[in-house]
């Protein structure tokens, strides 16, 4: 940092950094990540709002004390819940470069996401047995939408995790990898906490109406 | 073969879509034809496809990646002025019984076209481009956070664009106006395929738009060189971080809104319509919370833009750098707070109109701060009138009429007699060419230099001047008339014959303002073709004031081969005035990103995913579909990214720089 290369006196400023110095790679990747997140974050928001709006719309149609069972949801919620955990397991053991235990986790984090997919799908092949279709009235088509979107994102989480896991497999714990793992990171615990606003506004307070 | 096999294959596509029925059309799509030809064609003769794919079209450099938008800006400004002017010339004729030229649905057609196409496919893209261009060298940085990324924004926009051109001459546009609100857009009221242009349109350049703006915000935020505290960066890059928040806080607003609608017309669903529980003013509220927050997406840019041409061209310090700074960050709240000022006429009740239209009042506060910022800086400076200073000044007279308007119609009472008037339309053309355009203007004549080396030619620069601000008002000025006398828009034909004197002298305007960029397409055309151009050797043709003034015009690849460490607001004029001294010697590799030709690929996947959705050929949904998470997921196992250039290549373009300075003074 310090040269006097480019200073006509002592204690002139420098203008220009004379000597090199890293630039760690990646170094923007968590903060763009984060900042995708949140506009990821406002799309919930608006399918929130249109909840907030349309949810009481049944147009004659179903309501949420008919069609939520909330033992079910219970079962999807805690299986969410304990792959973010998971997968803070995952993060632990990568940053102390077991790469072995590392994929375990990951694995059984990417099975937690599976079982809660799997919960979801059946409630919603369960709610269009009887009729209740998102076509059926506003409130069905907001509740798809928001719990779909929601499932969607845990989709593609899936994949992400799927890949990252053969990536490991190929090139091991390098930092392009870790930085992947910890942006997945921040997906999969974000969508934990929509999935708590999607629990609380949704089922229970859907229950309570 | 059966029917089936066919409506299996091409979906709702048939021969019957072509507007082979309207001779306007056919002739525009000929001429599209020869002349889209005659530049393949001579692009293939002199074997430039090479050239433009390895070092344009993969490029990841930010600088060409800047360019690149501005061209798609420029060529569709000329697609959508030439909309303007047909509806212009519609509505000077159609008087007395005349039905004018154009039927309803073209007409329809057109002015929602030219909506979406000036807000998204022209401004969007022009201050996208000067972001994308200036940015990065007024911090001192190299390129921004994620080049890849910066490629395939681009590509994104520029796939929104050709759906929109597509939708030209196959199948028909969205007639409803450019918001598209239902439950006119919804699948009873439009079944054809225009609405669905517009939707998948503006999904895929929104993909775009919001990466961009993800990039940008993460660029000025990580990326400022060392010294650079947020409140000495220059005013253009903090305008383009208020606008990049924006961006980033209300597209996934219209993402949202748009993917309901479309759940709507594909599936089904009842949010928007007028039965089982929709409610369509929910569509109407959630797009005009985007549909606000945009136009300052806009017009920031182009404030950052006047205040760097302000200080430049007098010669003086930016006067109330903090104050411009707060204004810009309170202008890009309260644009959240506004949106409902769009409807008054919804019916919300007098204490919910009576907040917006206060909070929309309040914001002509920072922004009056901002002009008599402007004009403290000019006062006592030593101004020079160039090209972009005259733009600057044409920009205050026009902008502040805008602005008084538009406080006008803030007011619920005045806004019930101007709702949906010709008023209004004079209104926000008001703004938005007299702020966003006339800012772009200002600011292509301002960096043209930097970005080419050599200034624009200034006589056919003062006649295009002179031509848009002749002509503005002479279009624009009638509709005010005409919208207090109570003449609402979108109107085909008209029945009394004492307002066609109006559209007669409007469409005057708008063949002068035709004359205008005739005149800058010869501006561009004589300064790149003239032998004696006005080379600028010194990278600093203006006296400038912030950092992209210190590299060479144009910057080499990595901008900067030092670092420059930053002491002042106006960084360069201080390493100026204390004699600063370019290194010449001790050059290191310099770490760059490499191209990559996943952006254009990704993106051309998505038109065909688009265009597959808007004619229901569902196996190529699939197919493009998993087609675009496969080439993704493609992308990702390339963990070469990244090269070094040499120190010899560095020193050899540092070299030529010492000599050209050297000559020069």
């Amino acid at each position: 940092m310090s040269s006097p290369a480019n200073t006509t006196t002592a204690d002139a400023p420098e203008f220009y950094e004379i000597v090199a110095h890293d630039h760690p790679a990646h170094a923007s990747t968590q903060i763009g990540f984060w900042i995708y997140l949140m506009s990821d974050c406002l799309i919930f928001a608006s399918l929130f709002a249109i909840y907030g709006v349309l949810g009481g719309s049944f147009a004659a149609g179903p309501s949420p004390e008919h069609l939520f069972n909330l033992p079910l949801v219970a079962v999807s919620t805690t299986a969410l819940l304990l792959s973010s955990i998971t997968y803070g397991f995952a993060m632990l053991d990568m940053d102390e470069g077991k790469q072995k235990s590392t994929l375990i986790w990951l694995s059984i984090t990417g099975l937690l996401g599976a079982v809660f997919l799997g919960l979801t799908l059946y409630e919603f092949y369960h709610m269009i047995q009887e009729g209740a279709v998102p076509q059926r009235s506003a409130f069905l088509s907001a509740f798809f939408v928001l719990v779909g979107t929601h499932a969607l994102h845990v989709t593609f989480g899936i994949l992400w995790l799927i890949t990252l896991v053969a990536q490991i497999s190929m090139k091991g714990l390098i930092p392009a990898n870790k930085i992947r793992v910890q942006c997945l990171s921040m997906f999969w615990h974000f969508l934990d906490v929509i999935w708590i606003g999607v629990f609380t506004v949704v089922y229970l307070m859907g229950m309570l109406r | 073969m059966t029917n089936e096999f066919w409506s299996f294959i091409f979906g709702r596509l048939t021969w019957d879509v072509l507007p082979l029925h309207e001779p306007i059309v056919v002739v525009t799509f000929i001429v599209v034809a020869i002349a889209g030809l005659a530049v393949v064609g001579a692009i293939t003769y002199f074997k430039l496809w090479g050239y433009l794919w390895k070092e344009w079209f993969t490029s990841v450099d930010h600088k060409k990646v800047g360019i690149m938008y501005m061209v798609l800006g420029l060529v569709m400004l000329l697609r959508g002025f030439a909309d303007a002017l047909m509806m212009r010339l519609q509505q000077a004729i159609a008087f007395n019984g005349s039905e004018g030229y154009l039927n309803a649905h073209h007409y329809d057609q057109l002015f929602s076209v030219h909506g979406v196409i000036m807000i998204f496919f022209v401004a969007m893209p022009l201050i996208t481009g000067f972001m994308n261009y200036i940015v990065p060298l007024q911090i001192g940085a190299r390129d921004v956070s994620f080049p890849f990324l910066n490629n395939f924004s681009f590509w994104m926009t520029a796939s929104g664009a050709v759906l929109v051109m597509a939708s030209l001459f196959i199948g028909e546009f969205a007639q409803t106006g450019w918001l598209a609100f239902p439950p006119l857009s919804g699948i009873e009221h439009s079944p054809a395929s225009g609405v669905d242009y517009y939707i998948w349109a503006l999904q895929i350049a929104g993909v775009g738009t919001t990466l961009s703006g993800v990039n940008l915000i993460a660029t000025i935020i990580k990326m400022r060189a060392p010294g650079m505290t947020l409140m000495k960066m220059p005013v253009f890059t903090w305008t383009s971080l208020c606008t990049n928040v924006l961006i980033v806080a209300s597209f996934p607003i219209l993402t949202a809104v748009l993917t309901l609608l479309a759940l709507d017309r594909y599936v089904g669903t009842n949010f928007f319509t007028s039965d089982f529980g929709g409610n369509p003013m929910m569509y109407v509220n959630l797009i005009w919370i985007w549909g606000h927050p945009e136009v300052y997406i806009l017009i920031l840019p182009a404030f950052g833009i006047f205040s760097e041409v302000a200080s430049t061209f007098s010669g003086k310090r930016l006067f109330g750098y903090t104050s411009m700074v707060y204004a810009t960050v309170v202008i890009t709240v309260l644009s959240y707070l506004v949106w409902l000022h769009h409807f008054f006429t919804m019916g919300s009740g007098a204490s919910v109109n009576s907040f917006f239209g206060i909070t929309t009042m309040i914001i002509s506060i920072p922004t009056g701060a901002k002009i008599f910022n402007w004009l403290f800086t000019m006062y006592k400076g030593r101004i020079r009138f160039e090209l972009p200073m005259m733009w600057l000044i044409a920009f205050m007279l026009t902008f502040t009429i805008g602005g008084m308007t538009g406080v006008l119609l803030a007011v619920p009472p005045a806004d019930f007699v101007l709702h949906n008037s010709l008023f209004l339309v004079a209104h926000f053309h008001n703004v938005i060419i007299g702020g966003v355009l006339f800012g772009i203007f200002a600011g292509i004549n301002y960096w043209w230099p930097k970005a080419f080396g050599y200034k624009l030619n200034q006589f056919w620069g003062k006649i295009s001047f002179w031509l848009w601000n002749v002509g503005f008002w002479l279009a624009f000025g009638p509709l005010y008339v005409l919208g207090l006398m109570g003449v609402t828009r979108r109107l085909r034909t008209f029945d009394d014959p004492s307002l066609q004197i109006w559209f007669i002298i409007a469409g005057i305007g708008a063949l002068v303002i035709a004359g205008g960029i005739g005149a800058m397409i010869i501006q561009f055309t004589v300064s790149i073709m003239s032998k004696n151009k006005e080379w600028d050797t010194t990278g600093d043709p203006w006296n400038g004031r912030t950092l992209e003034w210190a590299t060479s015009s144009p910057p080499p690849q990595y901008n900067f081969a030092f670092t420059p460490i930053i002491h002042d607001g106006d960084a360069w004029a201080d390493m100026k005035a204390r004699n600063a001294q370019r290194p010449v010697t001790g050059y290191m590799d310099i770490h760059m990103p490499r191209n990559t030709g996943t952006g254009i690929i990704l993106a051309g996947l998505s038109v065909v995913l688009g265009f597959a959705l808007i004619w229901y050929m569902w196996w190529l949904v699939i197919l493009s579909f998993v087609a675009i998470i496969g080439a993704a997921i493609m992308h990702t196992f390339n963990y070469d990214r990244d090269y070094y250039i040499p120190i010899e290549a560095v020193a050899e373009v540092e070299d030529e720089r010492t000599r050209l300075l050297s000559g020069a003074r």
